[in-house]
């Protein structure tokens, strides 16, 4: 395969480009889901191609092609070259790649259970037992499903790059919907993403799906006839685990993408509130912040060996004692930013995609109190976890989330469960308001394997360490 | 070309041989988007695409699988795993079979010199729309898709279609503001750099310096862009067969419950539209009344749930949409009779907002959605723009927005805009002025 990615990047180089680079990727991806007992769909998709990308000038083109023979990745070559050309006639600032050893070499994660290998009858029953089981304690509409994708990839580069990767993901998830008078209510398990990893099928095992079946089914119901979520301009909450993941990855994670930061994705996804001017001295949170980006935590979701430029996965400090104190980045990011090098957060979804700033494990670092210690020290407040529904601004700033479930607490214990429940907040102001933190036996991986970004479209794969959190004067119960 | 990608199809059908039911769908195209960012273009990309899916049904056993090699391997290869999948699951009560052979509508939404665009006239609209805005700062893509798709089953089902679509879309920043502009059509001629860039531009410079305005229930003046935003939420949540069959949509048949100046359709077909007239079923498209007069009228199906609730099939199967449900990709809102200097002549006190922004639903049942406003927000005083107003934040049931007596009055601005909220189709909308709208907070809180 490397022969294939050479090729192209000779092409390219023959066509004028002064760096190339080259992934061929050979994808397979299986999902199953059932529905109310019956498993519904089974798909499967292989894909295998080569991405190239050409620069000439300050100008980058990008060309893919799915015919995987010596002279379709020459022509792919060829045609990133005049692409580049093309992008060049509406140039931007004089760019150098920050530097990166050439490597070659190979890596990939531990899997103790290829999840391909398990049979389909098995992980059918699985899902359908699940739901079946949910169904029966009440649920109108019970899914599950699974999804694992066995990657790998061949990169070559210009500079001497020789590496290839095998990288093989899975996870699963399941949900309860009831339908009341005027109203559905939901639960997830383990959230409303499931949870996924670089792993193998031993993590859906450990997930044991059909143990909380009917518990999810059952806080479903019960949730229609839940108090609402009172509106209260300022109160304490408590924030499970899987609700801060997402909490983390809409604003830390993506607020500090450079990409954003940069303006790059200014017309789409927006640019962010922080500004690079202040790196170092602004504080995003509470001095119990402590946010990093590390690609190298064993099975999280976001875990590799070498981003897609090539650059060795490492531990990037985002967050140290509430300062702002770094970025996601790639070698073309990073110059244009003036740093030493690139943070290896580059990565396309397919051979068909360029590849781009993207979260590793973006993640908070645990602390010391329990979720219980936290209901313990608080008089009046809400607890509230698994996401529901979730909306930022363009510059990650203002953001209204939802989770599917509460509880009321009073005078140090869990009280009555409450339903929509719901809290807003401006991102530095409520990361200041941080006053307890998870200790290390609460700290999960929670693996996100949906984060949308880019256009053409892509989906990234992201993992957010989290633990439950506390946070004091907030807004919650916002009505429509 | 699409006779060579049937004749993929017969090849694909043929390995699967008697013995199961099959469907094959074969894409082949382009998908070339140019993007730039800080007034330069940063990133530049094409893909070749090439999509086999396969669909078989083993006595009621059903599985899929995908691919993107053609040659006699990859054919073999796909086929091989569908079956074997298929053979290993248990029977699905609920597989409607195979669409049977049937005609789509003669339509081509197809210009041939956008399926042969080269990267340099994307980035020469991209200059002008540059060049247009001066010193303000720009950004946003042009892109070009050429998309030829053929079907075909073993009920004889035969079927192809080809389409082309061009998009502009860009914003211009001032120091504290940004405006945007838009255009889609079959054919990237019809895209205008300088137009697009001097619509952003003005809206940048007619924003700036926004004020803040205090949240609540204001009147709203509605573009093309939000008016999609809105009606993929009523899409995907109600007027969706699925979403009826498993009670979670709002909709209701027969029922008045939207204003009556409101009358909806899925219509592949309309002269402004894109796409194919089949869907990933097989089953050609028709025009589909989902809100006639404001009286809810239909619903979109694909096989599924069409047996489900004993109807028919809309040609709305979106392939991979699993638990989804069926899809609408060329929903059209009629356009009224009203211009855009009437519509703001007609607003009383209230806002005009440019776009829409990571918008979520709360609640699928009452379509309650939280979401940002973006590009441009103005406020409306006796039909006057009095200035401009800082992004704010709405949680609004995008249902009671267009209830009876709640649209004011429906722009004749139909416009087609590229890319519908869930990324299926492109709608063609006009602008609405709605009664209220529910504000809950400001961009600082």
């Amino acid at each position: 395969m490397f022969d294939y990615a050479e090729a192209a990047v000779e092409a390219a180089l023959a066509a004028g480009a002064r760096y190339a680079d080259a992934r061929v990727m050979d994808r397979r991806h299986e999902a199953m889901g059932a529905r109310n007992g019956e498993v519904e769909e089974l798909a499967q998709e292989a894909s295998i191609g080569i991405g190239v990308r050409a620069l000439i000038g300050s100008g980058w083109g990008f060309s893919s092609t799915s015919d995987l023979t010596t002279a379709s990745a020459r022509k792919a070559g060829a045609q990133a070259a005049a692409i580049a050309r093309a992008s060049a006639s509406v140039s931007g600032p004089d760019l150098e790649l920050t530097p990166v050893e050439a490597r070659q070499d190979a890596w990939a994660n531990d899997v103790r259970e290829d999840p391909f290998s398990v049979p389909l009858a098995e992980k059918g029953d699985l899902l359908s037992n699940a739901t079946r089981t949910m169904k029966e304690h009440g649920a109108d509409v019970a899914l599950a499903g699974y999804d694992a994708w066995d990657t790998k990839k061949w990169f070559a580069s210009s500079e001497g790059h020789r590496i290839d990767q095998h990288i093989v993901e899975c996870g699963a998830q399941m949900n309860a919907t009831v339908n009341g008078e005027s109203e559905t209510q939901r639960r997830s398990y383990p959230g409303i993403r499931g949870q996924y990893g670089t792993r193998g099928w031993e993590l859906v095992r450990e997930l044991d799906l059909e143990a909380n079946a009917a518990r999810i089914a059952e806080e479903a119901r019960q949730l229609l006839t839940a108090s609402e979520c009172p509106s209260i301009e300022a109160t304490d909450v408590i924030i499970g685990s899987e609700q801060m993941a997402l909490q983390i990855h809409e604003s830390v994670g993506h607020a500090v993408e450079l990409d954003r930061i940069l303006g790059w994705e200014a017309a789409f996804a927006g640019t962010s509130w922080l500004d690079l001017s202040q790196i170092g001295a602004l504080r995003f949170g509470s001095d119990l912040m402590n946010v990093t980006a590390d690609a190298t935590l064993p099975g999280a979701l976001g875990s590799f060996g070498y981003d897609d430029e090539g650059t060795p996965a490492h531990p990037v400090d985002i967050v140290r004692d509430g300062i702002w104190v770094g970025v996601l980045s790639g070698r073309d990011s990073a110059a244009l930013a003036g740093l030493d090098e690139s943070g290896g957060a580059v990565r396309g979804d397919g051979y068909n995609r360029l590849p781009m700033v993207r979260m590793t494990n973006v993640g908070l670092l645990p602390g010391t109190s329990s979720l219980e210690e936290m209901i313990a020290a608080t008089d009046d407040g809400i607890l509230m976890d698994t996401n529901r529904s979730w909306s930022i601004d363009d510059k990650r700033l203002n953001f209204q989330f939802g989770c599917e479930i509460g509880w009321e607490i009073k005078n140090g214990k869990r009280g009555r469960m409450i339903k929509n429940p719901t809290y807003t907040g401006i991102g530095p102001r409520f990361w200041g308001s941080l006053d307890m933190l998870g200790n290390e036996s609460e700290w999960t991986f929670w693996g996100t394997p949906n984060c949308g970004k880019g256009q053409p479209g892509q989906i990234g794969h992201t993992g957010h360490p989290s633990v439950p959190c506390r946070f004091r004067g907030v807004r919650v119960g916002v009505r429509g | 070309m699409s006779d060579q990608l049937l004749e993929i199809c017969e090849r694909v059908l043929a390995r699967v041989g008697r013995d199961a039911e099959a469907e094959v769908t074969v894409t082949v195209g382009t998908d070339a988007l140019t993007r730039f960012a800080t007034s330069f273009i940063h990133q530049n990309v094409a893909d070749a695409v090439r999509r086999v899916h396969l669909r078989v049904a083993l006595d009621g056993r059903v599985a899929e699988a995908v691919g993107n090699q053609t040659d006699s391997d990859g054919v073999e290869r796909l086929v091989r795993s569908a079956l074997e999948a298929a053979a290993l699951r248990p029977i699905d009560s609920g597989w409607p079979g195979l669409a049977p052979s049937a005609s789509a509508p003669s339509v081509e939404h197809w210009d041939e010199a956008t399926a042969r665009a080269e990267p340099a006239e994307r980035a020469e609209r991209i200059g002008a729309f540059v060049r247009t805005a001066g010193e303000l700062e720009t950004a946003g893509f042009c892109s070009t898709k050429e998309e030829t798709v053929a079907f075909a089953n073993t009920l004889g089902q035969r079927l192809e279609g080809r389409t082309t679509i061009a998009i502009l879309d860009g914003i211009a920043r001032t120091a504290t503001s940004d405006g945007s502009g838009h255009a889609a059509s079959v054919g990237l001629s019809d895209l205008d750099g300088v137009d697009v860039g001097t619509g952003a531009t003005r809206r940048a410079r007619e924003s700036a310096d926004a004020g803040d305005l205090d949240p609540g229930r204001y009147e709203v003046l509605l573009s093309p862009s939000c008016v999609v935003n809105l009606l993929g939420f009523l899409a995907m949540y109600g007027f969706n067969g699925r979403a009826v069959e498993e009670g979670r949509s709002f909709a209701r048949i027969g029922e008045a419950q939207f204003d009556e100046s409101i009358s909806l359709a899925d219509d592949v077909a309309h002269p402004m539209a894109v796409g194919i007239p089949f869907d990933a079923e097989g089953t050609p498209k028709r025009r589909v009344k989902l809100v006639d007069g404001g009286v809810t009228s239909g619903l979109v199906h694909d096989r599924r749930t069409a047996r489900a609730l004993g109807a028919e099939s809309t040609g709305n199967a979106v392939a991979g949409a699993g638990p989804w449900g069926a899809l609408p990709a060329n929903l059209v809102l009629e356009g009224g009779s009203v211009s855009r200097e009437e519509l703001i002549a007609g607003v009383g006190r209230g806002l005009l907002v440019t776009d829409f922004w990571y918008t979520r639903i709360l609640d699928p049942r009452t379509q309650v959605v939280t979401g940002l406003t973006r590009n441009g927000v103005w406020l409306i005083e006796d039909g006057r723009i009095v200035r401009p107003v800082t992004n704010m934040r709405f949680t609004q049931s995008f249902v009671e927005a267009l209830a009876p007596g709640n649209v004011r009055a429906v722009g004749s601005d139909l416009t087609l805009v590229g890319g519908a909220t869930f990324g299926v189709g492109a709608y063609v909308v006009p602008s609405l002025h709605l009664a209220s709208w529910n504000f809950t907070g400001g961009a600082k809180g």
